[in-house]
């Protein structure tokens, strides 16, 4: 039978709906929804954000391209996906940091995190997550390091809540991302525009970020750590990493659950843990370690909401 | 490796086998993935693993060969008890040594040194091992799964303390700007770097099998090809020449010149390639 014969009459399994949607055009629409980010933290970190930023995304497709040639698997660096990873990495140091900690950083989140797993669509945590906790627990002191924009160091709005006081930025700079932090994380207004971006788009779906945020302002508005309950909200939304985590990093599809109510006990759940984090526990800041810790319950979730089967009845919880 | 219950002297064959049973067959961290405790505890440096290491090794000899010449005098229905005895009475003998020569080590192990009575390596190879051998057979099982024991720690150790630390027996290997990868030696460190060291022993083991059964195959099969080669032009019809895959591999070595019209062996004639 030769191969023309064998296309027409082959008969594949469904789904039989194709769409145009491909890993490379959903990761290109993440790199456009985080380029104003981008932008803007050249603007505000100078140069060095820029540089990291390129040194980071060369560093994820050089170490996911090497590891699959010496493998001898194939090449999928084209999906982009590494490049993505990269960015998130490099937006989730702060603008200080040494240059070699990436190297290690991204070293972890590529070879270790996505590619032993099986890469791309089987790693178990989000790599970039996953990469921000090694290089945070390994070298601290290089990735807490912080900048205000003219280039003074000071603490981040949630270090200076952490010791029970008011951060003295105006509440327009927080939200517009005049504020020390890390590189990709400052500007809130610029992430909430690629988050509308991304779901014009339909690259991502609204619950898992919007749950992820909403039960952290309720916490801080209920509990209103400093000030008024006004001035803690906003200090706590738009003061760390929460919108970038909430809006690019839960939402990764290989470590998310697939239902709809799935992805609001996901949402849930990070806020509670991060809430729990920041308030109670050692740490300023516990988006990624929230994130982290509900990628390894997305397993239970996905299967705790799994819908019914149209037409089969009620089944029982085996 | 039981020992065999020939009534035979004990060779050195039966020694050398017992020893690669509890350094590679039966790793106590490796393979059996026991006594996680100290293991992941201690293994801080190398110094503090190989420390543990052997004096677990030192305990289980003893309570190996004393628990083996008891076995046939210890009621089975208070053995548990009677193996923690002796057991312990070894480790306080062991503590006590240490805390007379070693202080240094005593101090940097602390509890875990009291801890290896409860260590379930050597209750497991009290019960499996020693309650039904022959006291020399323990005790070369207690040294070669202690040896294993030890092995496995300092490798452990080895990589959490270069990587955790930038030092190896606590000499600094990089000079003073190097900046340790401080996870290593917090506790998450142990359980990552124990996780990719099984990995890489079982990666290692199903590749040495992996070649091993090619190797055999192919002797195999290169048997197969030769006798093909008598029996000409079975497995031809119609033009179409069904190869068996693996076969036709070994062919293709075997005979270079021929290898194109290598016809199937006639047991052989399941079409895995269309040519």
């Amino acid at each position: 039978m030769n191969a023309e014969n064998q296309s027409l009459m082959a008969l594949s399994p469904s789904p039989h709906v194709k769409h145009k949607n491909t890993t490379q055009s959903i990761m290109r629409d993440v790199l456009i929804a985080l380029s104003g980010a981008f932008v803007w933290s050249i603007v505000v970190f100078g140069y060095m954000a820029a540089v990291l930023t390129v040194l980071s995304v060369a560093l994820c497709v050089f170490y996911e391209f090497a590891y699959q040639k010496l493998m001898r698997k194939p090449v999928t660096v084209s999906d982009l996906s590494a490049a993505v990873t990269g960015v998130l990495i490099a937006f989730n140091v702060p603008v200080d940091i040494a240059p070699w900690v990436l190297i290690f950083g991204c070293f972890f989140a590529i070879i270790i995190v996505k590619q032993l797993f099986g890469g791309i669509g089987k790693n178990i945590v989000n790599p970039a997550i996953a990469a921000r906790i090694f290089m945070f627990v390994c070298w601290p002191s290089e990735m807490s390091r912080f900048f205000k924009p003219d280039a003074v160091t000071s603490s981040t709005p949630l270090a200076s809540m952490k010791s029970g006081a008011l951060p003295d930025y105006p509440m327009l700079d927080m939200f517009l991302g005049l504020i020390p932090g890390c590189i990709g994380e400052v500007s809130s207004l610029l992430l909430i525009i690629g988050g509308i971006y991304l779901l014009v788009r339909r690259v991502i779906t609204p619950q898992i970020p919007i749950a992820f945020i909403l039960t952290v302002a309720v916490f801080y508005l209920a509990l209103s750590p400093v000030g008024t309950p006004l001035q803690s909200l906003g200090y706590g939304v738009f003061g760390g990493g929460l919108i970038l985590g909430a809006i690019f990093m839960a939402t990764d599809y290989t470590t998310s659950p697939v239902t709809p109510v799935g992805r609001i006990i996901f949402g849930v759940g990070c806020g509670l843990i991060t809430v729990a984090i920041r308030f109670l526990g050692a740490y300023p800041e516990g988006v990624s370690f929230a994130i982290m810790i509900m990628n390894l319950l997305v397993y239970y979730i996905d299967k705790f909401t799994m819908p019914r089967v149209f037409g089969m009845g009620k089944q029982k919880n085996s | 490796m039981e020992s065999k219950k020939t009534g035979k002297m004990y060779t050195l064959k039966d020694f050398l086998l017992g020893m690669k049973n509890g350094i590679i067959d039966q790793n106590p961290t490796f393979v059996q993935v026991l006594g996680l405790c100290p293991t992941l505890a201690t293994t801080t440096s190398v110094i503090n693993a190989v420390g543990m290491g052997l004096a677990t090794t030192a305990v289980l000899m003893f309570s190996n060969l004393f628990i083996s010449l008891l076995r046939k005098i210890i009621p089975k229905q208070v053995r548990i008890a009677a193996y923690i005895v002796i057991i312990s009475a070894f480790v306080t003998a062991v503590e006590m040594l240490m805390k007379a020569y070693f202080p240094e080590l005593y101090e940097s192990l602390g509890v875990f040194i009291a801890l290896i009575v409860v260590n379930c390596i050597i209750l497991a190879r009290a019960e499996a091992f020693a309650s039904k051998n022959k006291p020399l057979p323990s005790l070369v099982d207690g040294i070669s799964i202690g040896l294993g024991f030890t092995l496995a720690l300092s490798l452990l150790g080895a990589v959490r303390e270069i990587l955790g630390a930038g030092s190896l027996f606590g000499i600094s290997l990089f000079g003073e700007n190097f900046m340790p990868a401080q996870l290593f030696i917090m506790p998450a460190g142990a359980f990552l770097t124990l996780g990719f060291l099984i990995a890489s022993v079982n990666g290692f083991k199903m590749k040495a099998a992996e070649r091993k059964l090619k190797a055999e195959k192919q002797i195999e099969q290169g048997e197969v090809a030769l006798n093909s080669q008598t029996q000409t032009s079975v497995g031809l019809s119609g033009g179409k020449i069904s190869v068996n895959s693996d076969a036709g591999l070994a062919e293709n070595k075997k005979i270079p010149g021929n290898a194109k019209a290598a016809p199937s062996p006639a047991g052989s004639d399941v079409e895995k390639k269309e040519e």
